[in-house]
């Protein structure tokens, strides 16, 4: 028995309750809050342990030959991304109000299944977990999305397809690296015999290259990577807010921990052969530049959030193409910022649909008037998405700049390189259109006449919780780094 | 006890339960039904008990009966699919009787004993006779039920379009029989083999009678291009009948099937490289030719049928794949991992179908709106029964299908496993078409739903056992290993 065991089994045990008949919002606050706990203190004696790599490992052997176990095991990437899982259900789930248990039992069910794919060994429960995960967003936007019926089902459609031929491109791949890496007489799906075989014996570089860009298209899609994004901005959109603060704010992660975890140690060359570097500095370009001009244009708050939610993946892709050990670290704390931040802003914004009825600049403008906390928490989101020093976005994105363009040699810049002076501007994409919004909802005068008024404190607490996680691990990213001491 | 005396002893009980029938007419089928299952599940215990080698069956059918792993677990399987009929038959009876000349139902509980004896059979059977004949038993039996409720057209239907190819499925059957004794000199899937792998045997007249013999069983597997009777035959034969046809005649096809191609595709046999590219054309057409138009059904029990095509499908293309060292399973040993993950989950859906009928419902995917709301237990079962069946991760469908597309790409057939995939992702979507529709808002002032105690057991087993086997198949693993090493031993 792990803890980790019991970190995954808490959620989907309360969703299973409440599905029953449990008092929806108690068991699953208690539940969640009490996850939040468990891993919590489970990341602070992993901080202070001095060896590395992972820990907490149990497994239970569920068949022999293929090899497969219920296996657990954490290391400071995924105790950081059940961290920011724990965070986010907590706020998602606290934050629904007079909704049908439908919503606590899928915010349950999609947190625990990300726990799942993000603390278990077994490539294929990690697959299976976030399948798990995938089923109820779809249905909560078909069922309970911001639209109309044919809309929103229109909408839920899309995702489902391009996520869904996404997953069964990352099956193929999964299968391709569990057939080669698993060596002798035995399949194996357990990640830490198929690391070790890949290190006794790796795989000559131009395989790498193709494994890993079937992986790439396969984790991709799920990140929305470029040209595969199309799904993501309207889903965003239209979702239910817990569902939209949890699927953008931790499930979409899992891509991106898939290739940092899978891809990168089993094909360490698999990014660096030159055709798939190539595609892949191009796709992330495409995410930060043309996502970024997109998201200018948009003139709803839900465009907008949804759009740059798109566009800010191409920063922690750029942290995976560069593949250094300052670049991938500078990764993962922006998956960790990333997911706060943009919880925090679709909780707000969530927020202010219900209240005000409409989401369009042009009917908005001086709320800070009435609604002065609300602001402030708003402001904590804006300014976290632009990269303000002291907020932890911030110290990700610089880190994956600082860690992609090293060695520089005067005269001659790599495409490395290249795209890292190019991915700069998305930066100043991102002041231009957050403060943009900021601007235009907050400030100025109303000119439809819609004010909002500060919500209960009760129902501020979730996105204080948010916002101070961004304050103090902005102001102090060792609390994140000291989680990952080992190189990755 | 012999496993033989059982057999005999549940076809006995099949005759019994028809005689009293017809001269204790006011018997009620409630204690009919009933003797049915207790003897079922008698049998069931004393099948597990009882001794489990050839040895111990009678002198006079051991030449032509074996009792090895792989005949053992398809007995199991058929007492427990009949048992779960039998059950659905009760279930559905008050609906049934409506469409019965008299009201009856008599041979609804006597009939499935005697298929269940001739799957049984059908398990052990070691040379050609014997599965020609027990199939016929199985067969001619299904003809009756599938026409049972002859006041209904779809049912009468039904009844003619499976009487008619599956007379001449079983033409074609004794056909391929013919071909294969002409050119090999035996019946016995043994004999069979020893003679294939002799190159002095005519390779043209081998594989003609093969061909044939598969054409006539892949009738009887619903394979394409033969799978144009199950939609309409599903779709207008009783419920309860459909669950049996679409598993446990299913089972009885492959088990069939797997022996005949253990001796087809036996070492050194002259005719098993043509023999594996057909199951591989058949298998991947197969799947998709049950999936892709169960993308445009509006009838789930239509559904359901495309549905079981494309399983047929994958399971063919397990056969293709002979004995990796990569697998404990054998292909045949897959095959039967996927069925019995397939028993539980399909006959939950169908337990479902003929609940909707019993409260009144239709079987149409509109039917479905709503249901959440009117019954949140019975759409959590019928969504595990349906995400289960389209493969996801965690029930036992996926690990079926999981285990297909694992051995397909480490054979390295791509283009079987593209097709093989293609189909999946087309199952996913239309079996979450349905889940949908259950969650839908609209259609919630149709009327409540209401189950019995009984029936929430049986179903809330079924849909544990789905989970159970999702994410702990070792125990049936440990079943189904020993099948390898005979079959490799071969």
């Amino acid at each position: 028995m792990s803890v980790l065991e019991i970190i995954i089994a808490l959620p989907l045990l309360a969703a299973l309750a409440v599905w029953l008949g449990a008092p929806a919002r108690a068991a699953s606050l208690g539940a969640t809050l009490l996850n939040l706990i468990i891993v919590f203190i489970t990341a602070v004696q992993y901080s202070g342990k001095a060896a590395t790599g992972l820990a907490f490992t149990y497994s239970r052997p569920i068949l022999d030959n293929p090899s497969l176990s219920f296996a657990v095991g954490a290391d400071g990437v995924s105790l950081i991304l059940a961290l920011l899982t724990t965070l986010v259900m907590l706020a998602a789930i606290w934050q629904i109000q007079d909704r049908p248990a439908i919503f606590y039992v899928s915010s349950l069910l999609i947190g625990g299944g990300a726990l799942g794919a993000f603390l278990t060994t077994d490539v294929f429960f990690i697959y299976a977990f976030h399948e798990l995960a995938l089923i109820p967003t779809f249905l909560m936007i078909a069922l309970h999305g911001r639209a109309e019926p044919a809309q929103r089902k229109a909408v839920a459609w899309k995702a489902t397809i391009y996520l869904g031929a996404g997953s069964l491109v990352l099956l193929a791949g999964l299968v391709w690296v569990v057939l080669e890496f698993s060596g002798g007489s035995k399949l194996t799906f357990d990640l830490e015999a198929l690391r070790n075989q890949a290190k006794l014996t790796p795989l000559p570089d131009a395989k790498q290259a193709q494994i890993f860009f079937v992986l790439l298209l396969g984790f991709g899609s799920l990140v929305s990577l470029f040209p595969f994004h199309s799904w993501a901005a309207p889903a965003y959109a239209t979702a239910p807010t817990p569902v939209a603060m949890l699927h953008s704010g931790v499930l979409k992660k899992f891509g991106l921990y898939g290739l940092i975890r899978i891809a990168l140690p089993l094909l360490p060359q698999g990014a660096h052969v030159e055709w798939v570097q190539n595609a892949l500095l191009l796709m992330l370009l495409g995410n930060i530049l043309v996502m970024g001009l997109v998201t200018i244009h948009a003139n709803r708050l839900d465009d907008t959030l949804a759009n740059s939610s798109v566009m800010h993946m191409g920063y922690i892709f750029l942290g995976i193409a560069a593949g250094g050990e300052i670049a991938l670290k500078g990764a993962v704390v922006l998956m960790f910022a990333h997911g706060i931040s943009i919880a925090l802003l679709f909780g707000l914004c969530g927020r202010m649909r219900n209240q005000l009825g409409t989401l369009e600049y042009n009917k908005l403008g001086g709320l800070a008037t009435h609604a002065p906390a609300f602001t402030v928490l708003f402001a904590f989101g804006t300014f976290a998405s632009i990269g303000l020093p002291g907020l932890t976005n911030f110290a990700g994105e610089v880190m994956i700049f600082v860690g992609s363009f090293t060695s520089f040699q005067a005269g001659v810049l790599s495409n490395l390189q290249w795209t890292v002076i190019l991915a700069l501007w998305g930066v100043v994409m991102s002041a231009v259109y957050m403060l943009r919004a900021y601007r235009s909802i907050f400030h100025g005068t109303p000119t439809t006449g819609l004010f909002m008024i500060d919500p209960a404190f009760s129902q501020r607490v979730p996105f204080i919780m948010l916002a101070t996680t961004l304050l103090v691990t902005g102001c102090c990213p060792w609390l994140l780094l000291n989680l990952m001491k080992s190189a990755l | 006890m012999s496993v033989f005396t059982i057999e005999a002893g549940l076809a006995f009980l099949g005759l019994v339960l028809l005689l009293v029938e017809a001269f204790k007419p006011d018997i009620s089928r409630r204690t009919l039904g009933l003797t049915a299952i207790a003897g079922t599940v008698l049998a069931l215990v004393l099948f597990v008990f009882a001794k489990h080698d050839t040895a111990s069956l009678p002198g006079f059918i051991q030449p032509w009966h074996q009792l090895d792993t792989l005949a053992l677990f398809y007995k199991g399987f058929a007492l427990v699919i009949t048992i779960l009929v039998l059950w659905l038959t009760l279930e559905c009876a008050p609906y049934l009787t409506r469409f019965t000349v008299d009201g009856k139902l008599a041979e609804m509980f006597s009939l499935p004993l005697i298929v269940c004896a001739g799957m049984m059979w059908m398990a052990s059977a070691r040379d050609l006779v014997t599965v020609f004949v027990s199939l016929e038993l199985v067969t001619v039996s299904f003809y009756v039920l599938v026409a049972f409720a002859r006041k209904s057209a779809f049912s009468l239907e039904a009844g003619v379009k499976y009487l008619i190819l599956g007379a001449l499925s079983t033409g074609v059957l004794v056909y391929g029989i013919a071909w294969i004794y002409g050119a090999t000199g035996t019946m016995s899937f043994d004999g069979i083999a020893k003679a294939l792998a002799n190159p002095a045997t005519s390779k043209t007249a081998a594989l003609f009678g093969a061909a044939v013999l598969l054409c006539g069983l892949g009738f009887k597997v619903a394979a394409a291009p033969f799978h144009m009777w199950v939609p309409d035959v599903y779709q207008g034969a009783p419920t309860p009948v459909t669950a049996f046809l679409s598993v446990g005649s299913k089972a009885a096809g492959f088990v069939v099937l797997t022996r005949a191609l253990d001796a087809f595709l036996a070492e050194g046999s002259i005719i098993s490289t043509e023999i594996q590219s057909l199951l591989l054309v058949v298998g991947s057409l197969t799947a998709l030719l049950g999936s892709l138009p169960a993308i445009f059904q509006t009838s789930v029990k239509r559904l359901l049928a495309y549905s079981s095509i494309s399983h047929a499908g994958y399971l063919l293309l397990a056969l293709a794949c002979r004995d990796s060292v990569r697998f404990d399973l054998s292909s045949g040993g897959i095959v039967a991992f996927y069925l019995a993950t397939y028993l539980p989950m399909t006959v939950l859906g169908f337990l479902g179908l003929g609940l909707m009928r019993a409260n009144g419902l239709g079987e149409d995917i509109k039917d479905f709106a709503g249901l959440a709301k009117r019954n949140p237990q019975f759409a959590l079962l019928m969504t595990i029964s349906f995400a289960s069946l389209a493969g996801l991760p965690l029930t036992a469908g996926f690990l079926g299908k999981l285990f297909v597309f694992l051995g397909l790409a480490d054979h390295g057939y791509w283009g079987a496993l593209s097709c093989a995939v293609i189909a999946a992702a087309a199952g996913f979507y239309y079996y979450f078409k349905t889940i949908l529709a259950m969650y839908t808002t609209e259609g919630t002032d149709a009327p409540a739903l209401t189950l019995s105690g009984a029936t929430k057991a049986v179903a809330g087993a079924l849909a544990l056992a789905i989970l159970i086997l999702g994410v702990y198949p070792k125990p049936l693993q440990k079943v189904l290993t020993p099948v390898s090493a005979t079959v490799v031993a071969k």
